[in-house]
């Protein structure tokens, strides 16, 4: 029956029932991991709360990391890219018109003329 | 005597009954609104019933052709016209056949999410009028054989589509992305237009058939291929003529959201019938291919790019929409770039052709099923900025389940459905240009750290304060979810029976243009 | 040349559409270019289809010249019934436009973009 997973890709093949056994074995793996740990823990005491080196801890809302920060570094990386990417999406309807209309010119160019 | 009025006009009653459907629903929907939903499900599972029995027709038989009007309904070519199929007719081949099945499906799906998902917008009547025409227009677009028939029902998609983009009106900001889209639309139409104006004054035929058999590929049918290439690629949101993608997509309702890339495969499929069954190998194919191919990574790389700073989760997902047809312009376009070669059509180019079009069904669903997991969100907390998430992976479940699929999917993780065809298009573009392939590989590692960003934003963090009563989404919706999810799971777990089942047929139907030809013609 | 002359018209006409469309700022000007532009293709449609001294496909007591192919025709009434209900449809978008943006230049309708 795995035999029929197979996908043949002409150079290679894939077979995800390999992947099934692997995340089973990391799934297992995963338990043992988990039966090592901390028997006395209980739910809903005061075990749960965060301790923060005695400070008070911050407000749920503070805590959450927004998605505007997640990236920082990549977007900071890339800033020569973005400054040219992002303008040309200018929100000018005959700017992308413009667009719709350099490329069917080049395209003739490049199939009629050559 | 139903069954058999059934098999022998499947291709008429697919656009027949949505049609009837959709100027029904004012009438009948104005008794109650429980009467118009079951109306509109009955019609789109009737619709959807339909499809699936034409496509094991069209698998099973072999090419369905449908005269309109003719005596018989296989009659193309009437006895005292001289040779000349001069009915509309639809052909539907298994490629058509394919899309047809992911309309059927996607569709299915995303009326059943709308029944709770659309309920608080007013004018639900021509809501769903005009709903049910965009699926009519998209079942007669992947399923006609006739130049003019198909500029038809690309326009009613046009109007339909736009119609609902701008909706909502959203302080003028949905109209001013319909106004985007149906300007830039237009234009396209009219190119397409000009093209089959061009190609009916050189071929005195509007057939698909006719023309690719009288085909000289003179200059006036090379501005005819570009006006074409130039519209179809408009519509199906290929880089750098995706700028109406992001606008309309957001601004969208997000049921449409999902139909709408249901509607850019549809152009996809419109550009690749013309390339490869409407010229097929009379066109320089390596110039062509190389365009296809260079519209693609241009789409997959600024795609993604583009997507990864967004702060609207729906337009970041139109991004990556974009992205993703990247990868099926690639494949398609490698598959026509080695056309002529025999050799390395079969070591590759098949293969590549095959990752493509089974790239858009995938697609189709996880990007549906993306959508609509937006949807949800969006109909639980009223936001579509990322920044405002937070957290509702606590109260939401499901949702983020049928999110994580997705996503996992779109990124091309194992078992899902996306990385099957994915690992066909690397794998055989490898073969055709090695630098291809790693760029797509790193789009698709951009494509996971987006999505990573996403799934932190909305469902990881603390509970926040002003969505602590936040409750999981309505039953329909996350059935309509549900479906796609399995449909992904299943799709990434038997990728062999699909490809052989579905995908091989279609890619063989699209690069054999004797075949479609013969099936009008005759003989040959 | 005479017989030149649709054809003429066809790519003036395109022109100044395709000019008016790029070079204009005012939503309606635009459609106008628009139109301007359906009509060159409706009137190449029928130039395309014309047959110089054929007669209307009309079987009952023909005479025996050229018929003209009513297609081009067809093809054409076709196009300009989509033709009413894109410019119907653009200028709703105009007129609510206007109403919530208070402008029909299109330089200034550019909340979306990026």
């Amino acid at each position: 029956m795995a035999f029929d997973l197979t996908l043949l890709t002409g150079s290679g093949f894939w077979n995800p029932f390999f992947w099934l056994i692997s995340i089973v074995v990391a799934l297992i793996l995963i338990y043992i991991i988990y039966a090592f740990g901390e028997k006395g823990y209980k739910r809903g005491t005061q075990q749960v709360k965060p301790f923060i080196s005695g400070n008070p801890e911050p407000s749920k809302a503070g805590v959450h990391v927004r998605a505007g920060n997640l990236y920082w570094g990549y977007m900071d990386a890339l800033k020569v890219y973005y400054a040219g990417l992002v303008p040309i999406h200018s929100g000018i309807l005959t700017d992308y018109l413009l667009w719709l209309f350099s490329v069917a010119a080049i395209l003739f160019v490049l199939v009629v003329l050559l | 005597m139903i069954t058999d009025f059934l098999l022998h006009h499947t291709p008429a009653l697919l656009v027949a009954v949505p049609l009837l459907g959709a100027f029904l629903t004012p009438i009948i929907g104005r008794i109650s609104p429980i009467v118009r939903k079951i109306w509109v499900m009955g019609t789109m599972t009737l619709t959807s019933a339909i499809a699936v029995l034409l496509v094991y027709l069209v698998y099973t038989r072999g090419t369905f052709v449908y005269v309109f009007g003719a005596l018989t309904p296989g009659l193309a070519i009437p006895p005292d016209s001289g040779g000349i199929p001069i009915r509309i007719i639809f052909t539907v081949d298994p490629m058509g056949a394919f899309m047809d099945l992911i309309v059927a499906v996607v569709g299915f799906c995303v009326i059943l999410y709308s029944l709770s998902g659309d309920e608080k917008r007013t004018g639900l009547h021509y809501f769903y009028t005009l709903f049910l025409l965009l699926i009519t227009s998209v079942l007669g677009m992947v399923s006609t054989g006739d130049l003019f028939n198909f500029f038809v029902f690309i326009e009613i998609s046009s109007l339909a589509s736009a119609g609902l983009v701008a909706f909502s009106v959203e302080q003028g900001r949905a109209v001013e992305a319909g106004l985007k889209y149906f300007m830039i639309s237009t234009m396209g139409g009219i190119f397409l237009l000009f093209a089959i104006g061009i190609l009916y004054g050189q071929y005195n035929a509007l057939n698909i058939a006719m023309i690719a058999e009288r085909m000289q590929f003179t200059s006036l049918d090379k501005i005819a291929l570009v006006l074409m290439v130039v519209a179809l690629a408009m519509k199906c949101g290929a880089v750098p003529l995706h700028f109406w993608t992001p606008d309309a997509y957001s601004l969208a309702p997000s049921t449409i959201t999902a139909m709408l890339v249901v509607v850019s495969q549809a152009s996809l499929y419109g550009l690749f019938r013309f390339v490869f069954t409407l010229y097929n190998l009379t066109l320089n194919y390596v110039t062509i291919g190389w365009v296809i191919i260079i519209l693609g990574v241009l789409s997959m790389v600024i795609g993604v790019t583009m997507a990864i700073p967004q702060k609207d989760v729906k337009r970041l997902m139109a991004y990556h929409a974009v992205s993703q047809t990247g990868y099926m312009l690639l494949g398609v376009g490698v598959g026509l770039a080695v056309l002529g070669n025999q050799a390395a059509l079969d070591t590759y180019g098949f293969i590549a052709i095959e990752g493509g079009l089974f790239h858009i069904i995938n697609h189709a669903l996880y990007k549906g099923l993306l959508f609509l997991t937006a949807g949800a969100i969006i109909y639980r907390i009223g936001t579509r900025d990322l920044n405002k998430m937070g957290g509702l992976g606590h109260s939401m479940k499901y949702t983020m389940i049928f999110f994580m699929i997705g996503a996992l999917a779109i990124a091309g993780i194992p078992p899902f459905n996306g990385f099957a065809s994915k690992l066909l298009i690397y794998e055989s573009v490898y073969l055709f240009n090695p630098l291809l392939a790693i760029i797509a590989m790193v789009v698709s590692i951009l494509t996971l750290a987006s999505f990573v960003k996403v799934f932190h934003s909305i469902f990881m963090g603390p509970t926040l304060p002003e969505y602590s009563k936040v409750r999981e989404a309505p039953p329909a919706m996350l059935i309509g979810m549900g479906i796609l999810a399995v449909l992904i799971i299943a799709f990434g777990f038997f990728p062999q029976l699909v490809v052989d089942s579905l995908v091989a047929p279609a890619a063989h139907a699209l690069i054999n243009q004797g075949s479609y030809i013969s099936a009008i013609l005759g003989g040959a | 040349m005479f017989w030149n002359l649709p054809y003429i018209s066809v790519v003036l006409l395109t022109l100044i559409g395709i000019s008016i469309i790029i070079l204009k700022k005012n939503l309606i000007k635009i459609f106008m270019g628009v139109n301007i532009l359906t009509s060159a293709v409706n009137l190449f449609i029928i130039a395309v289809g014309y047959r110089d001294g054929g007669i209307a496909p009309i079987y009952t007591n023909a005479p025996s010249t050229n018929m003209v192919l009513p297609t081009p025709q067809a093809l054409c009434l076709t196009s300009i019934v989509i033709g009413v209900a894109t410019t119907a449809l653009l200028l709703t978008f105009a007129m609510l436009l206007y109403r919530t943006y208070g402008t029909t230049d299109v330089d200034k309708i550019r909340e979306l973009r990026e």
